[in-house]
């Protein structure tokens, strides 16, 4: 079973309608997994039918029982968040679940208790078994969430016997993004030749770097600025990265979200389509070595 | 005044808001202004700030625990309370995952043999720059560390509020956008007009409500999609403050690095224009 984790570091730059037309290109054979569990997109395009839903548990959150507190100042003292003022009044919002005030108070105002952080689900699409999650808004612990979508997706994918599973990852370069792709054979990186896009893969670059995982680039909406494009491109080839092809800017893509359709399905026979094809079989054949 | 910026969706144009306003106020103005970026994953607003000279005004560090192996007696009471699941202890071995690790100090508390001390380690820093009348701030987070929000909450003491503050949010819903956009005065979200932008749009109206801070609707790359985001912004009475046309020019401007009201001065005016009206929100 191999996984490919396709991802930016900066947002907005094309990953979901990728995953969503490798997903169409994969026939079937691949298990989805959008772990971009804080604005999952992909959800929009594949039309899931939920067939399982767990309730995800993140951390725990403080509650403060205010008849029982003496004001003694203890939990402000310790709590490292701010989660608490010097009169002892609770803002659950800046807990971090860490437990410490519970330890520390005497007077056994404070429990820790479970929060509903999120849910993740479990469904079939036209293009095979997805999993995928929401976390509430606001919520801690997306990292947590993230590596349970993926679980969700392997044990999906030995029970199905699908042997690929395709990851839409988050934006960033922290702990969501860190669950995404360790342990990955492979990572994605969908760029924008703009010089924050050149910014941004220096540092996604170096992410995958840090944790050794094998990585290729592909320039979307290269057109944009051609000169930013070939920088970005010569900055992957000197750091190790596959050079994927080039996609251009067209806006089909938003076309076929709207119809909540891939690009593939919408427009099968475009350029767009054509490259995008192109770009899967390309990556598939570097997945096969990984 | 504190303005934040924040999408929900990434790549909607949240960093060409913040900067565009922020550029905006400063210059015809002369008011005070800071911009704050807030996105320590990624940073992006230093690029439209020619000529910036950024300098390191802080390291922001975590506390994280060092074991004394000599005084450890493996008795497990620090790994049963980590509730990041930060440390395992072993018949005679104590391994600590420092990425888990959220500085909270529980594990020194409950130690009952005084074998645990901290250590500060480094996650990020902060940076600071003058230029164009704005005073400029950015956090950084090291590559391979996962936690961004004790770098935001260090940057946000650098707030004035005296001054005209604009904050660049990051993407997303979670708790990072929580604090960047905490304590703000006034939320501009910033979206697209398609199906992407509308769902991660709801999402992010949801947490702003949940703060209780008022919100003004940008669309950005107007024209590019449908009409939902207008009809929903309707029907929650959510006020659509500035419209931005999806122009090839804009997008190139942005993809190297210049500020659209360099070369459109006409949207400055709408920019100051927008200050305005957020003003008058905020006084009720």
């Amino acid at each position: 079973m191999k996984e490919l984790t396709i991802i930016s570091g900066k947002g907005g730059t094309g990953k979901t309608t990728i995953t969503a037309c490798f997903a169409a290109l994969a026939g079937g054979e691949a298990v989805l997994a959008d772990c971009d569990v804080d604005a999952a997109d992909l959800h929009l395009l594949m039309q899931p039918e939920v067939t399982e839903t767990q309730s995800f548990g993140g951390l725990k959150i403080a509650v403060q029982d205010a008849g029982a507190c003496t004001r003694c100042g203890l939990c402000y003292d310790h709590c490292r968040y701010n989660a608490f003022d010097e009169e002892c009044n609770l803002y659950p919002d800046r807990c971090e679940g860490c437990a410490v005030c519970e330890y520390v108070c005497p007077s056994d105002a404070i429990k820790m208790v479970d929060r509903e952080s999120g849910e993740a689900y479990i469904s079939n699409t036209r293009f095979g078994p997805m999993s995928h999650a929401r976390l509430y808004a606001g919520e801690e612990a997306s990292g947590r969430l993230v590596s349970l979508v993926r679980q969700n997706a392997r044990d999906l994918a030995r029970e199905r016997s699908k042997e690929l599973i395709l990851i839409d990852g988050p934006p960033g370069i922290g702990c969501p993004v860190i669950a995404s792709i360790t342990g990955a054979n492979l990572v994605l990186i969908i760029a924008e030749p703009t010089l924050s896009g050149i910014h941004d893969v220096e540092r996604i670059v170096g992410v995958t770097y840090h944790f050794g995982i094998p990585a290729l680039v592909c320039v979307n909406k290269y057109d944009i600025n051609e000169d930013n494009t070939r920088n970005i491109e010569d900055f992957c080839r000197s750091k190790g990265l596959g050079v994927m092809g080039r996609l251009p800017y067209d806006d089909t893509s938003t076309r076929a979200m709207i119809q909540g359709k891939s690009i593939i399905e919408y427009d099968e026979d475009g350029e767009l389509a054509r490259r995008i094809k192109d770009l899967w079989d390309n990556t598939r054949k570097v997945m096969e070595t990984s | 005044m504190i303005i934040a910026v924040a999408s929900g969706k990434g790549g909607t144009g949240k960093t060409t808001i913040a900067t565009n306003l922020a550029l905006s106020i400063g210059e015809d103005t002369g008011e005070n202004v800071q911009l704050i970026d807030c996105d320590v994953e990624e940073p992006n607003s230093h690029i439209f700030l020619k000529q910036l000279k950024l300098e390191k005004v802080q390291d922001v560090n975590i506390p994280i625990p060092c074991f004394d192996m000599k005084k450890c007696n493996f008795c497990g009471e620090c790994s049963d309370f980590c509730q990041y699941n930060a440390i395992a202890v072993m018949k005679n071995d104590v391994t600590f995952f420092p990425e888990l690790c959220h500085g909270c100090g529980g594990c020194l508390l409950v130690c009952q043999r005084d074998a645990i001390t901290e250590k500060e380690k480094n996650i990020g820093i902060i940076e600071r720059g003058i230029v164009d009348g704005i005073e400029f701030y950015q956090g950084l987070m090291n590559v391979g560390e996962p936690l961004a929000v004790p770098i935001i909450r260090e940057l946000k003491k650098r707030m004035d509020e005296r001054k005209s503050v604009v904050l660049d949010v990051p993407p997303g819903t979670a708790c990072p956008v929580i604090e960047a956009v905490r304590g703000a005065d006034f939320c501009i979200l910033v979206t697209e007009p398609t199906p992407f932008g509308l769902h991660d749009l709801k999402l992010a109206v949801e947490v702003v409500r949940d703060m209780r801070i008022p919100i003004g609707i940008i669309i950005n790359r107007d024209g590019i999609g449908d009409d939902r985001v207008e009809k929903y912004c309707e029907e929650e009475n959510l006020p659509v403050i500035l419209k931005v046309p999806n122009r090839r020019e804009i997008a190139g401007l942005y993809s190297r690095g210049i500020p659209f009201t360099e070369e459109m001065p006409e949207w400055r005016e709408k920019f100051i224009e927008l200050h305005n009206t957020i003003k008058e929100a905020v006084r009720g």
